[in-house]
């Protein structure tokens, strides 16, 4: 569940940067290859988890589930707090330099 | 157990040679600049991805993915904020089994990521040799000029 709650989030921030592309001015791309990244790390997780558990695997308890769930939706969540923390230092639009430069005026 | 801890060190490499990249580049650039402003070739190579960059894709892929994964290991009490911050470490049975998982798990992790970028440079090498091809006149067409 959560290497599902990661791909979909790869996806979906992926057609967003697709989009915007060529401009950069959200550094979509850099949340887009944090969740890839992910993604393709849990994919090995899941693939280890599998040779463990054989068809198991694919029957969880619904408790887990849940909690997978909850994991991922987390793990969306704090890759979000990452590139937002990225985009206010970065600032590419410079919109955080301007409210100050406006605050000290 | 501690697996994302092999793609991390490895990004940890991949950023301290981006920032050597980065700064020969810039060097060359510098270089290029002064010796003849005049030479397109300088303004023909700035239409290429620079290495640099395309190894900060490599970097985005290991510090989130192996960021998000620490998150993971955190939630599941796998890594604690108190030495030996890894539970595992604790017991050597624990440490064998961490130590097994790293070489296996882990070591998937770095090469499945690292496999995909190389990927991703092999596509934008070839698209940026298609373009070049594209925009260089032929012999022929040059002749006829």
């Amino acid at each position: 569940m959560t290497l599902l709650t990661t791909v979909f989030a790869a996806i979906i921030t992926t057609i967003l940067w697709y989009k915007n592309a060529p401009k950069n001015e959200m550094k979509l791309g850099t949340l887009a290859l944090m969740y890839w990244g992910a993604s393709l790390m849990w994919m090995v997780d899941a693939i280890a988890e599998f040779i463990e558990l054989k068809s198991a695997y694919f029957t969880p308890e619904p408790a887990d589930m849940l909690n997978d769930l909850f994991l991922g939706l987390s793990v969306v969540a704090l890759g979000l707090i990452i590139w937002l923390i990225i985009l206010i230092i970065k600032d590419p639009k410079g919109v955080v330099r301007a409210s100050f430069m406006k605050n000290k005026n | 157990m501690a697996c994302f801890i092999v793609p991390a060190v490895e990004a940890v490499v991949t950023t301290i040679a981006t920032k050597v990249v980065k700064s020969k580049e810039t060097k060359s650039e510098n270089l290029e600049i002064s010796l003849d402003s005049k030479d397109t070739e300088s303004v023909e190579a700035s239409k290429k991805v620079p290495f640099s960059h395309k190894l900060g894709w490599l970097n985005n892929l290991l510090w989130g993915g192996s960021g998000l994964l620490a998150f993971e290991h955190l939630w599941h009490g796998e890594v604690v904020p108190w030495f030996p911050f890894l539970t595992a470490a604790g017991n050597p049975t624990d440490a064998a089994e961490m130590l097994h998982e790293m070489s296996t798990v882990g070591v998937g992790m770095a090469g499945l990521v690292t496999a995909v970028w190389l990927g991703m440079v092999a596509v934008s090498s070839a698209m940026e040799k298609k373009s070049d091809a594209m925009e260089e006149p032929s012999d022929d067409s040059l002749e006829e000029a």
